[in-house]
Order: C-alpha cells, then sequence, then structure tokens
C-alpha cells in the first residue's frame, strides 16, 4: 500500500507532460489540422523557458530571485516560443495548404534541433562540467507546493504535492473540455473539424479558427515542454531528456478519443506505465526484461488504437477532415 | 461598388498543369531563399561568417574521397527507405514506421550472425541472413497494413508505435547479446570471422550500398509505374471506391504492399547492420525511417526525383557534422537549418499547385 501511495505521485508527475501535449493536440485537432510537430512544440516550449530563465538567473547572479518574475518570464518566453511554432505551422498547412504529415514531420526536425542546440549552447555559457543546465532558483518558483500539503500526510502527497502547472494542466483539460462541447465557439471550431466547407457556409471564419486553434494548441503543448524541464526535471536541461515524450501525447489524443477531460485520467494512466518499469521486479541477472517492460505504453496504445477501430463507433471518430486541407473552391 | 470593397485582394485557383522548368525554377528559388535565410539565421546566432558555414558543408559532404564515398553510401541508405515508403505512399498509406522496419530488419541480420555466425558455411549464413531480415521487416509492415485494411486503424500512429516496440525490442537483444557484459552495447560482430559480413564489391567497401540503391530505384519506378501491382497501389490511393468498383481487393493490395514496404525497409536494416557497421544498436536507423518521408514527399513520389532530394538531405545532414566540428557548435545546428529549408520546399509547392491572382479594380473598372 505505501508502495502504491509513493507510486500515484510519480505516475502524475510523468502525466501532466503528456496531459498538456495530448490536450494541445485535441484543440489543435478538433481544428482539422494533424499537428505531427507536436514533439518539436513542447521542445521549443521547453527551451524558450529554459532561455529566459537562463538569462534571467544570470542577471540575478548569487542573490535571490523575485518569485513572480522567475515564473512570469520563462511563462511568456515559452509561450512565445510555442505560438512562433503554431504559427509557421499554420502558415504551411492553412495559408499554403502544404502537406500536414511532411510540416509536421519538419517542425518535428526542427523543433528538436532548436531545442538541443540552445540548450547545447547554454551549456558552453554556462561552463558547466556536466552536459546540462540547472535552473535550481527558477525550478524552486516552479516547485513551491502549497503550504499545508506536509501536514495531510498521505492526502497531501497524493493531492497537494504537485507545483502550479500540474493543477494548471488539470484545469485547462477541464476548461477545453467544457468550451469544446458546451460553447458556441466549440461548436463552431466542431464544425471547421469535421467539415470545413459547411462552416464555411454557415459564416464561420475557417481560416481564423484554424490559426487560432493551433496556435492555442501549441501554446498548451509547449507548457508541457516547461513543466517538464521546471517541475518534473528539477530545472536541469540536458539534450534529448525529453524523448518521445511528444509522439505518446498524440497518441493519447487517440487513446481518449478527442476528449480532454478524459484525457486527465489517461495521462495518469501512462505516466504509471511509462514508469512502470521501475517497479517489477527483476532480479539483476535479468536488466535486459526492464527493456521489454518499456514497451508497455506503446503496446497499450496500439492495442487501444485497435480496438477503437474496430468498435467503429460513430462518436468515437476522429474529425472527419483530420489531415485534410481546406481550399474553398475545390468541389 | 460596396461589393467591390469587401472583395479580397488575392484569389487563388488550382493550377491544372505546369510547365516543368516553371515548377523546377519555383523550387530552385525556394532553395535559393531558403539557403539565404539560413546564412542569416547562422549570422546571427553564432556570429559566424556564413559563408564559411556553407564553404565547411561543402568540404563536409565532398571535402575528401572518403567523405565522399560516405556521403553516397548515406545517401543510397535514405534513398532506399524512401523508395520503400514511397510504395506505401502512393496508396496514401502514411507509413511512418521505416525506422521500425530497418530496425527488424537489422535485428533479423545481427541475430543470424550472433547466433549462427561460424557454425555454418558464409554461404548459407548471409542466405539465412537475407531472409530473416526481409521477413521481420515484412512482419513489422504487416501488422498496421493488416489492422488498417480489416478494421480501417490509423496507419500513422499504429506505424509509430511500431517504431518504439521495435527500438525496445533491440534494446532486449542487446543488452542479452553485450559484448563484453554490462557494457550496453554488442560491439563488432564476428570480428575475426567476419562471419555474415557482406562481401565487398570491386574491392571498394562503399559501393554495395549504392548498388542496391540503384536497382531498387529502378525496381520501385518499373514497379509503380508499368506491373499491375502499380496500377492497382496508384487506384486504391486515389479512390478506394473506385478499386472495389473495378474488382481490386482492397485488403490485399494493403497488405501486400506494406509487405514489400516493410521487406525493403528490412533490406536496409540488412546492409546497415551487415555491410556498414557490423554491430546492431537502436539508433542505427538515425531518424532516417522519419527523414524518408520528407524525401519520398518532395520528390512528389518519383523515384528518380528522390535521388535529388536525398542528396539535399544527406548533404545537409553530412556538412552539418563538419560544421559542429568546425565551428565548435552543437551537432543539431544542422537540424535547424535542414528544418527552415523543409520549410521553404514545403511552402513552395503552393506556389507550384496554386495561381495567385492579384484584383485590380482599375483595369475592371476601364472595361
Amino acid at each position: 500500500m505505501l508502495g502504491f501511495l509513493a507510486f500515484i505521485p510519480r505516475a502524475v508527475a510523468q502525466g501532466i507532460p503528456l496531459l498538456f501535449g495530448c490536450t494541445g493536440e485535441i484543440v489543435t485537432e478538433k481544428s482539422g489540422n494533424l499537428n505531427l510537430g507536436l514533439p518539436g512544440v513542447m521542445y521549443v516550449g521547453a527551451i524558450s523557458g529554459v532561455i529566459g530563465s537562463f538569462f534571467y538567473e544570470n542577471s540575478v547572479g548569487s542573490g535571490s530571485v523575485n518569485p513572480a518574475l522567475a515564473i512570469l518570464i520563462p511563462l511568456a518566453c515559452s509561450i512565445a516560443g510555442s505560438v512562433i511554432m503554431g504559427l509557421i505551422y499554420s502558415f504551411l498547412v492553412v495559408t499554403l495548404r502544404a502537406n500536414q504529415n511532411v510540416t509536421g514531420l519538419a517542425m518535428t526536425t526542427f523543433g528538436v534541433g532548436f531545442g538541443n542546440f540552445f540548450g547545447g549552447s547554454l551549456i558552453k555559457l554556462s561552463r558547466a562540467d556536466i552536459p546540462s543546465i540547472s535552473l535550481s532558483k527558477t525550478s524552486a518558483c516552479f516547485r513551491a507546493r502549497l503550504p499545508f500539503s506536509d501536514s495531510t500526510g498521505w492526502f497531501g502527497d497524493l493531492f497537494l504535492s504537485y507545483g502550479f502547472l500540474a493543477y494548471t494542466a488539470i484545469v485547462v483539460a477541464l476548461i477545453v473540455a467544457y468550451v469544446l462541447k458546451k460553447t458556441r465557439i466549440g461548436l463552431n471550431l466542431r464544425a471547421v473539424g469535421e467539415n470545413p466547407s459547411t462552416a464555411d457556409a454557415a459564416g464561420i471564419n475557417v481560416t481564423k479558427y484554424k490559426y487560432t486553434a493551433t496556435c492555442v494548441g501549441c501554446v498548451i503543448a509547449g507548457l508541457g515542454g516547461l513543466y517538464y524541464v521546471m517541475d518534473y526535471a528539477c530545472g536541469i536541461w540536458s539534450n534529448d531528456a525529453f524523448g518521445d515524450r511528444g509522439w505518446l501525447a498524440i497518441a493519447l489524443v487517440i487513446f481518449t478519443l478527442w476528449k480532454a477531460d478524459l484525457g486527465i485520467l489517461a495521462s495518469i494512466l501512462f505516466g504509471g506505465l511509462y514508469i512502470l518499469h521501475l517497479y517489477i521486479p527483476t532480479g539483476m541477472d535479468h536488466m535486459e526484461r526492464k527493456e521489454l517492460y518499456k514497451m508497455i505504453p506503446y503496446v497499450v496504445t496500439l492495442v487501444v488504437l485497435i480496438i477503437t477501430s474496430m468498435r467503429n463507433r460513430r462518436e468515437d471518430q476522429p474529425p472527419q477532415s483530420l489531415g485534410i486541407n481546406y481550399f474553398r473552391e475545390e468541389r | 461598388m460596396d461589393n467591390k470593397a469587401k472583395e479580397p485582394l488575392i484569389h487563388l485557383t488550382k493550377r491544372g498543369q505546369i510547365p516543368l522548368y516553371k515548377a523546377i525554377l519555383i523550387r530552385i528559388i525556394a532553395i535559393v531563399i531558403a539557403l539565404i535565410v539560413c546564412a542569416v539565421i547562422t549570422g546571427l546566432t553564432t556570429g559566424i561568417n556564413p559563408l564559411e558555414v556553407y564553404s565547411s558543408i561543402i568540404s563536409g559532404a565532398f571535402g575528401s574521397v572518403r567523405k565522399t564515398w560516405i556521403t553516397f553510401q548515406d545517401l543510397s541508405i535514405l534513398l532506399i527507405i524512401s523508395l520503400a515508403l514511397t510504395i506505401a505512399f502512393r496508396m496514401r498509406f502514411w507509413n511512418i514506421g521505416g525506422e521500425g522496419q530497418v530496425l527488424m530488419g537489422g535485428l533479423g541480420a545481427a541475430a543470424c550472425m550472433i547466433c549462427l555466425g561460424e557454425r555454418i558455411p558464409n554461404a548459407v549464413l548471409i542466405i539465412l541472413m537475407i531472409i530473416s531480415s526481409l521477413v521481420l521487416g515484412a512482419i513489422w509492415g504487416f501488422i498496421p497494413a493488416f489492422c488498417k485494411a480489416v478494421w480501417n486503424t490509423n496507419e500513422t500512429l499504429s506505424t509509430l508505435m511500431m517504431n518504439y516496440i521495435a527500438t525496445q525490442i533491440v534494446l532486449y537483444y542487446t543488452i542479452l547479446w553485450e559484448v563484453p557484459k554490462g557494457s550496453g552495447k554488442i560491439g563488432i560482430i564476428n570480428q575475426n570471422s567476419h562471419a555474415g559480413w557482406l562481401p565487398q564489391l570491386f574491392g571498394s567497401k562503399y559501393l554495395l550500398p549504392i548498388v542496391v540503391a540503384a536497382a531498387v530505384t529502378a525496381f520501385t519506378y518499373i514497379y509503380i509505374k508499368y506491373t499491375k501491382h502499380g496500377y492497382e497501389i496508384r487506384v486504391v490511393g486515389e479512390s478506394p471506391k473506385t478499386s472495389v468498383y473495378v474488382g481490386i481487393n482492397v485488403k490485399k493490395v494493403i497488405i501486400r504492399t506494406m509487405i514489400l514496404s516493410g521487406a525493403l525497409c528490412g533490406l536496409v536494416g540488412l546492409i546497415l547492420v551487415a555491410g556498414i557497421n557490423h554491430t546492431l544498436t537502436p539508433t542505427i536507423s538515425d531518424g532516417r525511417g522519419f527523414t524518408a518521408v520528407l524525401v519520398s514527399w518532395m520528390a512528389q513520389f518519383n523515384p528518380f526525383a528522390m535521388i535529388a532530394t536525398s542528396f539535399i538531405i544527406v548533404f545537409m545532414d553530412r556538412g552539418a557534422g563538419e560544421i559542429a566540428t568546425s565551428f565548435d557548435l552543437n551537432q543539431s545546428f544542422g537540424d535547424i537549418l535542414t528544418g527552415i529549408i523543409l520549410f521553404f520546399i514545403i511552402g513552395c509547392e503552393f506556389f507550384v499547385n496554386y495561381e495567385i491572382h492579384i484584383r485590380n479594380h482599375k483595369k475592371e473598372r476601364e472595361r
């Protein structure tokens, strides 16, 4: 029981970047854009925040940081970086009607390269012995717990032990679910994703919705990168550490059947699967089996993917125009 | 008048047919602009003279005989993967699983080399290696294809997941076969006996992949353009309903095509493991399964144009390595430059496919 209680917070911490990515991708996909550049966007969101806080921490020197600035500067940088990525994608896909898969993959190449290049450059600037940047002061602000979380025992550990971005992720997911389901904007957005020509005929500005949804989606996803560096990794950036979480987030979108509120539970489940291999005893003789256990999240995703396609229910389907660009004059 | 004021200034129409020279010209202009933008960004972010960067890119790719050979070897590897994916793309099957299919092919070859090497005659061993590479690659293509054909499972994501599953399987065997124990690496397989190493052609160790790539290019071109299979692939890609109507078995075509696509990727795994690296690592494919998607698409799925597009990518990649060492920059800088160039190439397709009319109200009124 104690082991399980310790497992949950770790699963949540693993799940939050996935949740941000998943929520962002849901918003984007609901507008009919399949953004395979998500891993790149999350890298850019992370490194932009790191760049911002790196220069802020350096300008403060050995003094103490202002908590509000330490949070706002990386946050603003991260959002700016993600918006630029979103604009690049939207411009290519919506305005220039480029192939979405190809654009997405190019964005991933660019974004991951961008992250690792500037990460590497900052590492050189900081003249550290180890190949990573440590932003412990900023991270401390991001990781600040609620003041009464320590005194509430297991309840505190389970529900109150996270940094503010983790709660933001859950709130954002709930807001997205609400907006998509219950508001006029959500209805319009879904119309754009399902059938843009009908939406266009109904007087909805398709281009505006696609641009906005993609950029908002990128910002949300970028926050996932920021959370990973500042909170999960304790402010330590090392190249390629973020790994394949971006791809997993895209898979989660299908896993959750494009429902943002379901994403909260699903991403925590995935976070758990992601670190499950640490909890399965293998003994020293069979370390290689750990590699097989690491396969679990991918196999589960694949199985869910197949099961949802087998059931083939109408309400479980992706937005109808997903992956297809809209050109008004095409019949 | 009021109506005219609301009319948008720019009017787009889809082009029917564009003369080839114009299409090529647009792409060349895009690449030139991309290079200028890259130069400006290089200057701004690193303070290095961009001309020096470009000259070192060229010397990275062609600076010496050995470098030139390796450039062409890398080119062939990327080309074969792109061709393999193209067969599937022609069917509008987005096979993003090249990475995993290559890895499984490599695993098949390595397994034969390690378990059977030095125990059976070399010729038999190599035949077994070829078979197991092709079969494992084909299986990795078959699974997503089967799900797509039977349940219409989204292939982009299923092939993607297959990549990670393949990576973990290779990691598992890497630790199982590691030499020496605890190093986490397999090391050079059969270093002394060279059992299972693919033979050198004409005394050059770089020539084999190039010859294979040339053969696969010709094969793919003929297969897509002149065979019944190729025709069926194109019909299924253009319109599955039409293909049902004319009596094509769509499921069979999807599965058959992906088995071929996966097997060709498996062949790359064989060449990488038994012909070039003589070892197996989880990163042996080095992201080429993804790059190949871009290569194939940029060439508009034309096997011969793919030689040019994969050349651009390999050239940039090799050059990036050189920049990294000679200017003490990070290897990832090449990815940024490649990304920017890709954005421009992707964007320029718009000007190939669409015509822009700027509305000139004065002229219209004069009429």
